[in-house]
């Protein structure tokens, strides 16, 4: 038999700690492909977030180090600054990158540092238990607003990449999903792009990927696939941000 | 040029702020992120100033949470960091710390302390001892705090600071105040003595082309035993730090019935005093912690007994004083005399409080 697709060896084979249907896997997938598809192993360094994927370095075969919940971004502007010759990546959740961290991810695009950001957007908190998180949809039910979100309460969800398209520094942002075999591929493209901006010292790239969390959507992986193509990327459509 | 001309070119008038940012430079410090915050400003824009020319990074941070987490970034590569503050600014500091001491990861970190708690004020005060001589932030952990009291030892011990955090792989704070960041003195810009260990190795750091193996750097350990296995690691660099990197300064302490005790600008005000009464014929001697920790215990502890009165005098509503009391353990009596919200004691109060105890 012919083999048409093998792993990246970047990728390791750790117990998966992760849930099934979960779509961090594919992410660390993707971007264990792109790194070696670039050829950029050596000059990676990726900063490891507080949330589902803090363990990410346990499944990459790349320096990697965590930082404090909010501060990749400024954690990865000390490196890039010190060392402009390493490929910088964040990899960051939704609570991580648009409410603890806000400041440190809107001033880090601003400044225009030469950085790639993974922004995993799944609409809630998922190491801690399914709290809502400030990408969760208005309506949608979370473990700290059980009646679903409610915008004279909890206020809107924030559309940060948007937010952030706005800022001079800022070359590349697109949103993309990652719930059928067709999304993955564009993230794929996506994350490439992201990494190849960097490499050309472009500024900061983000691909904010939409990502199934069963678990705490309380649903199967398959109604999760299917509620972000049919609910989600409604309110949030996929597609280029900013280009420049 | 003579060697005393030579000297003489090293010997500048500076003020506290400039001096440490000279030192750090003069150290290898490579990087410093900073925010503004009195009264330590003049540190950061000499940072600005003079790092770009040394080969290194300066960044103005967008808050001091960001500072200390670009320095983590900066150090998690190996290079020399640094980044100052003052009080409030220190609290905001203390997360990041407590992740670069669980990283083990070299930093310096400067504080100059301002009146609080809350905003507090903008004048000198010595209120963040327990902070930042118990840890500071969450978790187990001691962070080296080194009291400087005058220009050449803002020099010094900033300079030292750099060598601690590297060979013991530890955040290292540089406790000053409003007034030694102000105050402008004589300073030999050349560190007056060195740690005598200097070159380290650094093969733990990331992005090393020879590293074989890709490197993590985390402080999340989640198995069973494996975090209090990190904490008996730390305990032991802690325990050796004990051992040998106390500082203090004595005077007269062997033929005395008065033992003042007092660190940083306190200090200079309490060695006039000494030398005052002691001109007077009172028998009267100083200790003065340099290490607030590592503290000088044993040294405290030796100078006690039944005939002696420790008097502890500091800006704050009695901080030190409990480790001295604890030092102590009762075989002298401790008294306690302080100013705080940014009000310095004066000789006068100082001499009135002595009296007051004979
Ligand atoms: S909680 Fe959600 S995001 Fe976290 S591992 Fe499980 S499915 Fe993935």
């Amino acid at each position: 038999m012919k083999k048409i697709f093998k792993k990246s060896p970047l990728l390791l084979d750790p117990v998966t700690h992760y849930c099934p249907g979960c779509g961090h896997g594919i992410v660390h997938r993707l971007v264990c492909e792109v790194i070696e598809e670039l050829n950029i192993t050596e000059k990676v360094l990726a900063i490891a977030p507080v949330g589902c994927a803090v363990l990410a370095y346990d499944y990459w075969d790349f320096d990697t180090t965590e930082a404090a919940h909010g501060r990749p971004l400024a954690v990865a502007t000390g490196i890039k600054r010190m060392r402009p010759d390493l490929i910088v990546f964040t990899y960051q959740g939704d609570g991580d990158l648009a409410a603890i961290g806000t400041a440190e991810t809107v001033h880090a695009a601003n400044r225009g540092e030469d950085l790639t950001c993974i922004f995993v957007n799944n609409g809630v908190y998922g190491m801690t238990g399914g709290q809502m998180a400030p990408t969760t949809l208005l309506g949608q039910r979370t473990t700290t607003c059980k009646s679903g979100r409610d915008k004279k309460r909890d206020g809107y969800p924030l559309k940060i990449s948007e937010m952030l398209a706005v800022l001079d520094g800022v070359c590349y942002i697109e949103r993309t999903a990652v719930n059928k075999p067709k999304n993955v591929i564009l993230t794929k493209k996506a994350i490439k792009r992201a990494f190849v901006n960097q490499i050309e010292g472009k500024g900061f790239s983000m691909v904010e990927i939409i990502s199934q969390c069963p678990t705490y959507w309380a649903l199967t992986p398959e109604e999760a696939v299917d509620k972000i193509e049919n609910e989600i990327i409604k309110e949030t459509p996929l597609g280029v941000i900013k280009d420049v | 040029m003579t060697k005393n001309n030579q000297k003489d070119k090293n010997r500048v008038l500076m003020v506290g702020n400039h001096i440490i940012g000279q030192a750090a430079i003069e150290a290898g410090c490579k990087f410093y992120a900073g925010y503004p915050i009195t009264p330590q400003n003049e540190l950061t824009a000499y940072m600005a100033d003079n790092m770009p020319e040394a080969g290194g990074v300066f960044i103005q941070a967008e808050s001091e949470l960001a500072a200390i987490s670009m320095i983590f970034g900066a150090s998690v590569i190996g290079e020399r960091v640094m980044t100052s503050s003052s009080s409030p600014g220190i609290s905001l500091k203390q997360e990041g710390i407590s992740y670069l001491a669980a990283c083990k990861l070299p930093a310096v970190i400067v504080n100059m302390q301002r009146g609080g708690p809350g905003l507090g004020n903008i004048s000198p005060a010595q209120s963040d001892y327990f902070q930042a001589t118990k840890g500071g932030g969450h978790g187990d952990y001691h962070t080296v705090v080194l009291a400087p009291n005058g220009s050449q030892e803002l020099f010094d011990l900033t300079y030292l600071a750099f060598d601690l955090a590297d060979i013991y792989r530890t955040p290292v704070l540089v406790l000053g105040d409003g007034v030694l960041g102000q105050m402008a003195e004589p300073v030999t810009l050349k560190p007056s003595f060195k740690h005598e260990k200097t070159k380290v190795d650094k093969s733990w750091a990331l992005a090393q082309t020879k590293n074989k193996e890709p490197k993590v750097v985390k402080s999340l350990f989640l198995e069973y035993g494996a975090l209090e296995n990190l904490n008996k690691e730390l305990k032991k660099t802690y325990d050796i730090i004990e051992s040998n990197e106390v500082r203090a300064e004595t005077f007269y302490i062997d033929d005395c019935e008065i033992i003042l005790v007092a660190f940083g600008a306190t200090s200079r005000i309490c060695k006039k005093v000494m030398m005052t009464l002691r001109n007077e014929g009172l028998k009267i001697g100083m200790i003065r912690p340099i290490t607030l920790w590592p503290f000088p215990k044993k040294i405290i502890s030796d100078a006690a007994h039944k005939k002696v009165k420790f008097l502890v005098v500091e800006m704050n509503m009695g901080q030190m004083v409990e480790d001295v009391r604890m030092a102590v353990f009762g075989k002298s009596e401790v008294h306690f005399y302080g100013r705080t919200a940014g009000i310095i004691p004066s000789e006068k109060e100082i001499i009135k409080k002595i009296r007051s105890l004979s």
